[in-house]
């Protein structure tokens, strides 16, 4: 694996899954027939990069992780590197704290997708994208439709999505995060999941009873 | 216009309940021993009847493909895949079942693996979609506790196992065949049909993938019955569909109606409107990024089902309506796609690999108007040179927005390119 092009950064010499991580990689194992534990292989590889999110902060599948991979699921290690290169869920290279993910996909755009980009961009300093901010708290990545789209536009912070966002709403999340809180995930103008805005106007069964 | 007796997702916005008694006073779970007790093949032809149209886009008959696995379970197990994938730009109507009534998908699964023969399913959710994962497998578990599912499920002499694995970020996945291989651990590469599936699916064995809609529909198809479902809708499009109604809208959201709606109604009455109104309209595409655009003309008119879109040379995809009204820069909106598809293409198929990436900087440029007017035809024959040439129909997703977009926005194209012309002479005047 070359270095990543626009950071320099250390890959670990190993890598083990702790206790914690062992008892759902068994959990995982167990859910294909005997003979094909090599399905597990991105469960796996979700697991080790969220057990190194836990241990250091930075979530992350390094070269050893993926080693170790294979050896479990006794699959060449190219076998687990093409399949972590193929699919961009999984961090080749450290990321922040708070992995910043911008759906910029037409119906984000359509409702104003680049100025949560341009918030994101002068609240963390960062320039490109999958760069890192100079505090190490973030990173910005560009992905494509996060399928929640009647809530456009989507930040997706982690695993969380943020939902009907804009300008103002975005650079309040993101100071909040600085402060190390995290705000409860969901649409950030308090409407019901993908209802319309005041409330449904459908299955109002109570309503008419 | 639908009534809410008539609807099938009755906690699609989560107000009520997820958890299993909330699902049973909605009426899951209710007497599904006796809806297996009736047998595989009263279940297929209950399912044929109905004419359900497959969920995830391409709207083929679900009880037709139910019956092209084989009869008998031979040396190879059977398998049922559930396509959780959901990545079509435009479409989040399965996160809401995945997340607010995951139980009807979970009595879905069961239903259709007893009357395919499979005693597992896999449900292969898109990895974004973390907490609707969570949501989801607290169900299974929750269906597991109470003996639903696992051994002999819901008392019906059946064994079931209901696996829930999650993706990592690839749209390519949600192609059936390349959501396979990724379940099996490799790369989501599209494999070549025949042999399909339900010869040669999961693990070499005989599968059947489906998408989440159709599966979760299936419960209340049995019980109510294949006439109730098919009375509604129109002939060959029957029955009720989730809509996503998203961009330029006053009140974007989701919503079940009947399909057949008229396009303008489904906006009108539930997404409050277009914004600025109907005659600010410019374009919508009815059926996710991967169904040619409407002009509004078009859209003035339009019912909204399987035939219908079709019958404009559109389609009704995944029924996720994205609408742009007269601000929109409709070039730069297809073009945006045109980085989509470029960035999901697997590099499999030399046409897709190779087309994607030379169609979005094309597009780059016509957004600009960096182009020769005699480059929207090159454009357009390229598309066509990639469209059916790829193993799989991303080729084709790449290739019909930009013919969506020529056909309809021809003179927005030739317009934008005079402008650059004008705004360089101007340039070279003044030096």
């Amino acid at each position: 694996m070359a270095a990543h092009p626009k950071q320099d950064f250390i890959q670990p010499a190993s890598f083990a899954f702790d206790a914690d991580s062992m008892v759902q990689v068994d959990k995982h194992i167990a859910k294909y027939p005997a003979g094909r534990q090599a399905s597990a292989v991105l469960p796996l590889l979700d697991l080790a990069q969220r057990q190194m999110g836990r241990t250091t902060g930075s979530a992350w599948v390094s070269v050893a992780a993926m080693d170790e991979i294979g050896r479990i699921l006794d699959m060449p290690p190219i076998r687990v590197y093409e399949v972590a290169t193929f699919y961009l869920m999984f961090n080749m290279a450290p990321v922040g704290k708070f992995h910043l993910q911008l759906c910029t996909t037409t119906p984000c755009w359509l409702r104003g997708s680049d100025d949560i980009v341009q918030a994101c961009r002068d609240v963390t300093g960062i320039k490109g994208w999958k760069e890192n901010s100079a505090d190490g708290l973030f990173t910005m990545t560009e992905v494509e439709c996060v399928g929640a789209c009647v809530n456009a536009p989507i930040l997706q912070v982690n695993d969380d999505f943020y939902e009907d966002m804009d300008s103002e709403r975005t650079r309040a999340l993101l100071e909040s995060l600085k402060r190390g809180v995290v705000p409860k995930f969901g649409s950030m103008t308090g409407r019901q999941a993908s209802a319309p805005d005041g409330g449904p106007i459908t299955l109002l069964f109570e309503k008419a009873e | 216009m639908l009534s809410d007796q008539d609807r099938i997702f009755t906690n699609l916005y989560g107000v009520h309940d997820v958890g299993l008694a909330g699902a049973r006073s909605r009426g899951d779970w209710d007497g599904t021993a006796a809806i297996l007790a009736r047998g595989r093949d009263a279940i297929i032809d209950e399912m044929k009847a109905s004419g359900l149209r497959g969920r995830g886009g391409a709207g083929f008959p679900t009880g037709m493909k139910w019956s092209f696995m084989p009869k008998v379970v031979g040396d190879r197990p059977h398998y049922l895949v559930v396509n959780a994938d959901e990545s079509e730009p435009g479409t989040c109507k399965d996160r809401d079942i995945l997340r607010h009534d995951p139980h009807k998908l979970i009595e879905g699964c069961l239903i259709a693996s007893f009357a395919m023969g499979a005693h597992a399913a896999y449900i292969y959710i898109r990895g974004e979609f973390y907490n609707e994962a969570v949501a989801l497998q607290k169900a299974i578990d929750e269906a597991y506790d109470a003996g639903l599912i696992g051994k002999n499920a819901c008392g019906s002499g059946w064994d079931f196992d209901c696996y829930l694995h999650r993706g990592a970020g690839a749209y390519i996945c949600g192609e059936e065949t390349a959501l396979i291989e990724s379940l099996e651990g490799k790369k989501g590469m599209p494999r070549l049909k025949p042999p399909f599936p339900a010869a040669v699916g999961l693990y070499g064995c005989p599968s059947t993938v489906n998408n989440v809609e159709s599966i979760a529909v299936a419960p209340t198809i049995m019980r109510r019955g294949a006439a109730w479902f098919s009375a509604l809708g129109r002939p060959r499009n029957a029955g009720t569909k989730l809509f996503c109604i998203s961009g330029h809208v006053n009140k974007p959201c989701n919503v079940e109606e009947e399909l057949g709606i008229p396009l303008r109604e489904l906006i009108d009455r539930y997404a409050g409107g277009v914004r600025g109104g109907w005659d600010n309209l410019l374009a919508i595409i009815p059926g996710g990024a991967s169904v040619p655009v409407l002009n509004k003309a078009t859209c003035d008119t339009i019912l909204m089902d399987f035939d219908s879109l079709r019958d404009v040379k559109s389609g009704l995809g995944t029924a996720a309506v994205i609408v742009m009204d007269k601000s929109t820069d409709i070039i730069k909106a297809i073009a945006r796609l045109s980085q989509f598809y470029k960035h999901e293409s697997c590099g499999q198929c030399t046409p897709c690999r190779e087309g994607t990436g030379w169609m979005m900087r094309v597009m780059n440029r016509m957004v600009q108007g960096r182009a020769e007017i005699e480059e929207i035809d090159t454009l357009e024959a390229v598309t066509r040179q990639v469209e059916g040439h790829t193993i799989c129909a991303l080729g084709n997703a790449a290739a019909w927005p930009i013919q969506g977009l020529i056909k309809n926005f021809r003179p927005e194209m030739e317009a934008r390119i005079a402008v650059y012309k004008a705004s360089k002479s101007m340039k070279m005047a003044a030096e």
